[in-house]
């Protein structure tokens, strides 16, 4: 039944879905809430519903506050996680009112993906291309993460899978001279995109920050604009999320975040925090382990699922 | 955090000295300031509510009450729970009576399996002599398996796959071994969402299959609240024995590590710690506990500084101090002293208390050395009475170290404000004699402007 309408709105497929699990406890706290007033256990549920979804004690204090401030005494509990997921919502559409992708019409554009190790890169990049290549762009991947083992190998399945060509370099070679290279060919072909997949690197590593900002810096040397710089963010990751963003928005500019492994019990509230602190908007959200599984960053959608 | 958590407890214990007795809002708001620091590390909300718990009972006991520091004494309990909590029983790999012994590596998509596979396994052949049989069984993702390969060849370790189902690959693996007379089997499984019931149940049918010895959870040290869902799932699915820790050399603060602690029990056993094969080593609980807590090695600090300070010369030069007598000489022992204790930017990182910016500071050894060389250019007389230092002396002084005249006047001019200073923390400290003042004073290199600003 929930596939039918589902199939119907394509944008939102199976987000809802995923997150039926964590849906449950819910429903019985509501069951539970019905005809009662706001009292201290409620708040208590509530916040510690946020602080499930990673939203982080700061973010989760000031939210609560911010809905307090916004009932009156004696209101019911009924509706009170409508009004919270109404503050989200607020909150995130005041962050960002547009959350599509940069795109420069008539060049070729450069798209670079940064994130530590192990959240999706690969992945969000041949997703991300299938998804530009069924909008009718022409598409070129540049493989730039030179130092994981078979990482350059991973993506070229995936290119071939899809049968978009795969830029490759020397393992263990120059990221930027690969970024380099791929703009230049795509630019001299006339294609619309090229997509650039990085190593994945710890944040606090310094040696491999600047590595980045060099491969940004390559790019813009070229006369294809680098429109997008992406930052993917696992879901499952903690409050650490916030310092990871930080330091990628310091070196290498992220103009947008594509959260991964979105699930049941996986959130990302990190992601308000990231919002409110940097300015940087959501863009994509990976849903799933197929290539149609990353679509676009719905703040209401979101908002619903993060209170429940 | 750390800094945040003991200023506030300090706040909180000091309006408390004055009345000499906890009271019950007293332990209440000590109580959140704890959670929220815990929460802030990622330890799941749920693991916060009953770790809070067992640490509101002991502050509101004695020991914190009678302490001539409740606020350290405070952070003490909660390190010591947090040691207890993580470590508790020490994990071990088990050893088969038959080889060879099988270890399975599961969890979450880009947790770190392969690489901690190829590390573990690395690892057990350097340590424990074990001679080790990779199995690719990561049939998912694209060029996994590739992956380890290369990983496998630059360690030097063989590498078994098939074109298989994974039940297969590793039982077909586990064979080779015997074969091989290798002793260890190491399995690098595909990664799965804990709620993807299908792969949930490949991972249950290979583990039927090849009946592991230890079944490893991989989990990210960043991950979030999650973490205790996922422990939860995967236990339930397949019989874990243990936990390796990865990404450590992140800067999170790993409280996902006390919450699948907590909740499952099992040991942690490994933690990966860098971009090379080598970055791997056996779990420190306490270590991690100071992690989580943000007090940087506040306790294994205290430890090296004991075991490095020489008492007399340190009670000497405290004596020295509070005279107003500190001299360039002092100055110098006290900076060796130090300088025992490691190089000086892993002190400055287990220091509570240092600023963030200064902790973060790539702290110039260099710099420290030609200090040295200055101070050691100095006649004894000059050592003792700075003062008598003038151009000519300093010219001498700069070629006897190889540096300049510039850098000895820097150094004058520091040492001069660092005595200024102590002479300044000298009166109100007087008070306390003793165990504190002496780990404060001893250490105490504030004064001295020795790593460049971050930015430079």
């Amino acid at each position: 039944m929930t596939d039918e309408i589902e199939s119907l709105t394509p944008r939102h497929f199976g987000l809802r879905d995923r997150f039926s699990k964590s849906r449950a406890p819910f429903s019985e706290m509501r069951r539970r809430w019905r005809a009662r007033k706001i009292d201290d256990e409620v708040w208590d549920e509530l916040e510690e519903t946020l602080l499930l979804a990673d939203v982080g004690p700061a973010t989760t204090a000031d939210l609560l506050d911010s809905v307090r401030a916004g009932i009156s005494k004696d209101s019911l509990a009924d509706g009170i996680s409508e009004v919270l997921a109404q503050a989200i919502t607020d909150r995130l559409r005041a962050n960002a009112s547009d959350r599509s992708l940069n795109f420069s019409t008539g060049t070729t554009n450069v798209w670079l993906l940064v994130g530590v190790n192990g959240v999706g890169k690969t992945t969000t990049t041949a997703k991300l291309a299938a998804r530009e290549q069924a909008a009718g762009r022409t598409v070129l991947l540049a493989a730039a993460d030179t130092f994981r083992a078979a990482a350059a190998e991973q993506l070229s399945i995936w290119g071939e899978q899809l049968g978009i060509e795969v830029v490759r370099g020397q393992d263990r070679g120059d990221p930027g001279a690969v970024a380099f290279d791929a703009a230049q060919s795509a630019l001299a072909r006339h294609f619309d995109l090229v997509i650039v997949d990085t190593a994945g690197r710890l944040h606090n590593k310094k040696n491999l920050m600047e590595e980045l900002a060099k491969v940004s810096r390559v790019v813009q040397r070229t006369a294809a604009p680098l429109s997008e710089v992406l930052l993917v963010l696992d879901a499952t990751t903690g409050q650490n999320g916030l310092a990871q963003a930080r330091e990628f928005v310091a070196s290498a500019g992220v103009t947008g975040v594509v959260l991964t492994k979105v699930d049941g019990t996986a959130k990302g509230g990190i992601v308000l925090a990231i919002e409110s602190e940097l300015g940087v908007p959501v863009k994509l959200l990976g849903i799933g382990e197929s290539v149609e599984d990353l679509v676009v960053f719905d703040p209401e959608e979101f908002a619903a699922a993060l209170v429940e | 955090m750390f800094d945040a958590l003991s200023d506030r407890f300090d706040g909180i214990f000091r309006r408390l000295r004055s009345r000499g007795k906890l009271s019950d809002n007293d332990v209440e708001e000590v109580a959140r300031e704890i959670r929220r620091a815990l929460l802030e590390a990622d330890v799941n909300v749920r693991v916060v509510k009953d770790f809070v718990a067992r640490i509101k009972e002991r502050a509101t006991g004695s020991e914190v009450a009678q302490s001539l520091s409740p606020a350290q004494q405070v952070i003490k309990i909660v390190h010591e729970e947090l040691v207890v909590t993580l470590g508790g029983a020490t994990g071990q790999l088990t050893v088969a009576p038959k080889p060879p012994s099988v270890i399975v590596l599961a969890g979450l998509q880009g947790a770190g399996k392969t690489t901690a596979a190829a590390k573990l396994a690395h690892h057990l052949e350097k340590h424990d002599n074990k001679r080790v049989l990779l199995v690719a069984a990561d049939r998912q993702r694209p060029a996994a398996v590739e992956q380890l390969q290369v990983l496998g060849e630059s360690i030097g370790i063989p590498v078994f796959t098939a074109d298989a189902t994974p039940e297969t690959v590793a039982t077909q693996g586990c064979r080779e071994a015997e074969r091989l007379g290798r002793n260890v089997v190491i399995i690098d499984t595909a990664g799965r969402l804990q709620i993807d019931i299908d792969l949930m149940e490949e991972l249950n049918r290979l583990c039927a299959a090849v009946k592991p010895d230890d079944i490893l959870l991989v989990l990210d040290s960043m991950t979030g609240q999650a973490a205790v869902d996922v422990a939860e799932t995967f236990h339930a699915q397949v019989p874990l024995t243990g936990l390796v820790l990865t990404k450590l050399d992140g800067d999170a603060r790993g409280g996902a590590a006390l919450s699948v602690k907590e909740v499952t029990g099992l040991p942690i056993l490994f933690a990966g710690i860098g971009e090379t094969t080598n970055d791997f080593e056996a779990f420190h609980p306490d270590r991690m506990a100071s992690r989580i807590l943000g007090m940087g090695d506040a306790l294994t600090l205290i430890e090296k500084a004991e075991a490095a300070f020489d008492a007399e010369t340190t009670a000497r030069a405290q004596e020295r101090m509070a005279e107003g007598l500190f001299t360039l000489e002092d100055f110098l022992e006290q900076m060796q002293q130090v300088r025992k204790m490691g190089p000086l930017s892993s002190i400055m990182g287990m220091l509570p208390g240092v600023p963030k910016e200064l902790r973060q500071a790539e702290v110039d050894e260099d710099q420290l050395g030609s200090i040295e060389a200055i101070i050691f250019s100095m006649t004894p007389a000059e050592r003792q009475d700075p003062s008598i230092i003038n151009g000519q002396r300093r010219r001498r002084i700069a070629m006897g170290s190889g540096t300049t005249t510039q850098a000895v006047n820097g150094l004058l001019k520091q040492f001069t404000m660092m005595r200024q200073m102590m002479r300044q923390m000298q009166q109100p400290k007087s008070r306390h004699k003793g165990g504190k003042g002496r780990r404060g004073k001893g250490i105490d290199m504030t004064g001295i402007n020795l790593p460049r600003p971050p930015s430079a």
